[in-house]
């Protein structure tokens, strides 16, 4: 009976079922051919070749051959890590400092940091790289991390994760005689791991992925990031294809790996504030 | 005791003001101070080393709305906005009401498929579009070996099919990330709620518009500014998708932008900035609308 009831519930969902195997094979199938072209010559791929070749190698070298591959992943790679380290800290600090220790002004100043998701990136740009090239920030670290580190989404994330933090063990540390930045650092980081971890992972893709400003601020080749090396993989007037979808399968590679291992944590982080 | 107590709490108010001072300075440093510095700016003409008060002062803006260019690089950043943000942010819904359904099966499986797209960069998966609609790209590979075009069509090279492209390249990537959004709020729904329709008689429809929506209501109006944010800004796609082609009939306002700014031996910056914070106030002016919206149906 029960069992019956089971197939004719499933049978009811078969056009979903069909929905959602056409839409997964739309989402899908662009990667899945991103990396068999990462395989096979140029001409193949525009042949229509969508099985995997033997090409790899040869579109590896022409790949090494023009550009500083080693060099760009290891520069978003330092970029990227930098840059969710200072901003976790940066942020979550923040958060912990507006929730725990909130008051009227500290809320009112809350409010109006908020109004900073309304600007552009690309109307502070010019401005930017103006005060970064004043202050000799070009082609580094820090003019690339410096306008990203501080943001309301992860002042946010942090502030409404730490809702529920138990403040009566606070109090309880305190008499126990545990400063300030230690009930940050063994109090709050221990309890808010979730948060720190879907706040690094959202941090490092965006970081890695980051690509107008990165543009503005990284002008010297030798500082170029993965994104910048393979958007001028393409600028030329004939694209090797097979090299081309090489060069974006390694800057997809860490993001990817990130995305298999910790969805959880990377919807989480996407979602971040929403509770 | 009471004096140390008064100490204590000086204490921990001075430490809660120290924890946000590296975040307030970095935000006012590189947000608010900037967009300031782009409002002087864009009353300032000339070379960027030279740069004198515009005479009227606001001739950066007179030239704005004058500049055929720039009102077409508006008009197709509203056309990606009007017609790609309601059908993702429909077929997102759609697929989240389906994942959430208790009896399907291989849910993980499916989700993370339609996510899958998320885990690439911007410039990557427009590289990537920008390959497979190629005039020598598989599309016209598969579109002519089954009939439908008698010959390789230049998808990009055509202002119609290169815009459409655009939005279908956009609600590939971005469908799957509103979808999260909307799954995580249809999760938050108690079920029993729906019971409780359901015995009253409620059918799916009803229950879609008098209890889902109006439940994930917050998260709707999040993802639409949210979308309408991004769309106002997009500039990796008309970069390297179409490199703003043809003949600047897809380029985005960001992408004019950054042309006029740092593009091949131009660097108007006086000008660039009065676009900018033309963009600046769009954005605030939409999110203002859709939070007014969202307030008054309460």
């Amino acid at each position: 009976m029960i069992k019956k009831r089971g197939s004719v519930v499933q049978r009811r969902l078969i056009p979903s079922y069909i929905f959602l195997i056409i839409i997964s094979f739309i989402s899908v199938f662009p990667l899945y051919w991103m990396v068999t072209a990462a395989t096979n010559s140029s001409v193949d791929v525009a042949r229509g070749k969508i099985v995997f070749g033997t090409k790899l190698m040869e579109n590896m070298r022409n790949l090494l051959a023009g550009q500083d591959l080693w060099g760009a992943m290891k520069n978003s790679f330092i970029f990227a890590t930098v840059q969710t380290l200072v901003a976790l800290f940066v942020c979550s600090l923040a958060g912990f400092g507006f929730e725990l220790y909130h008051d009227k002004n500290k809320d009112r100043l809350f409010s109006l940091l908020l109004m900073a998701m309304m600007v552009p990136g690309v109307a502070t740009m010019i401005p930017l790289f103006k005060m970064m090239s004043r202050m000799g920030f070009l082609n580094t670290v820090m003019g690339f991390m410096l306008p990203a580190i501080s943001t309301p989404f992860l002042i946010m994330m942090f502030r409404q994760n730490s809702r529920n933090f138990p403040v009566d063990i606070m109090e309880a540390a305190r008499i126990d005689g545990l400063s300030e930045f230690g009930i940050y650092w063994k109090m709050f980081f221990p309890v808010m791991k979730a948060t720190f971890a879907a706040a690094a992972v959202i941090t490092f893709m965006n970081a890695w992925n980051a690509y107008l400003w990165p543009r503005v601020v990284l002008t010297d080749k030798k500082a170029q990031t993965m994104p910048i090396l393979i958007a001028n993989l393409s600028a030329g007037y004939v694209v090797d294809y097979g090299m081309l979808m090489l060069g974006v399968l390694f800057c997809s590679i860490p993001t990817m790996i990130i995305f298999f291992i910790l969805q959880k944590q990377f919807a989480e982080g996407i979602t971040g504030s929403v509770k | 005791m009471k004096k140390k107590g008064k100490s204590i709490q000086a204490k921990q108010q001075r430490a809660g003001w120290i924890y946000l001072t590296p975040a307030t300075l970095l935000i006012f440093v590189m947000s608010f101070y900037p967009i300031i510095q782009a409002l002087i700016t864009s009353f300032r003409t000339g070379p960027s080393s030279r740069m004198k008060w515009a005479s009227p002062l606001t001739w950066n803006y007179t030239r704005m709305f004058q500049d055929k260019l720039f009102m077409r690089s508006v008009g197709n950043t509203f056309l990606y906005l009007i017609v790609q943000v309601p059908i993702m942010l429909i077929l997102a819904m759609i697929l989240a009401q389906i994942l959430n359904n208790k009896d399907l099966k291989f849910k993980g499986f499916f989700r993370t498929c339609v996510f899958l797209p998320c885990a690439v960069s911007l410039v990557s998966y427009s590289l990537i579009f920008k390959s497979l609609f190629a005039t020598q790209g598989l599309m016209n590979h598969i579109l002519t070996s089954i009939g439908i075009l008698k010959e390789n069509y230049n998808f990009l090279g055509n202002p119609g099919s290169a815009k459409a492209i655009i939005i279908i390249a956009l609600l590939w990537r971005w469908t799957g990330y509103n979808m999260v959004f909307y799954l995580a709020g249809l999760q938050g729904i108690e079920y029993s709620v729906y019971e409780a329709a359901k015995i009253d008689g409620a059918n799916s429809w009803q229950t879609f518009w008098r209890i889902t929506v109006p439940l994930l209501k917050p998260t709707i109006i999040m993802t639409f500014i949210m979308s309408i944010n991004g769309t106002l800004q997009l500039f990796d796609e008309s970069v390297n998708l179409t490199s703003g082609g043809p003949a600047n009939s897809t380029i985005t306002m960001s992408h004019y932008i950054y042309n006029n700014s740092f593009g091949v031996g131009v660097a108007n910056f006086g000008y660039a900035s009065a676009l900018s914070f033309f963009v600046f106030i769009l954005v605030a002016i939409l999110a203002a609308i859709n939070m007014k919206v969202g307030d008054t149906r309460d």
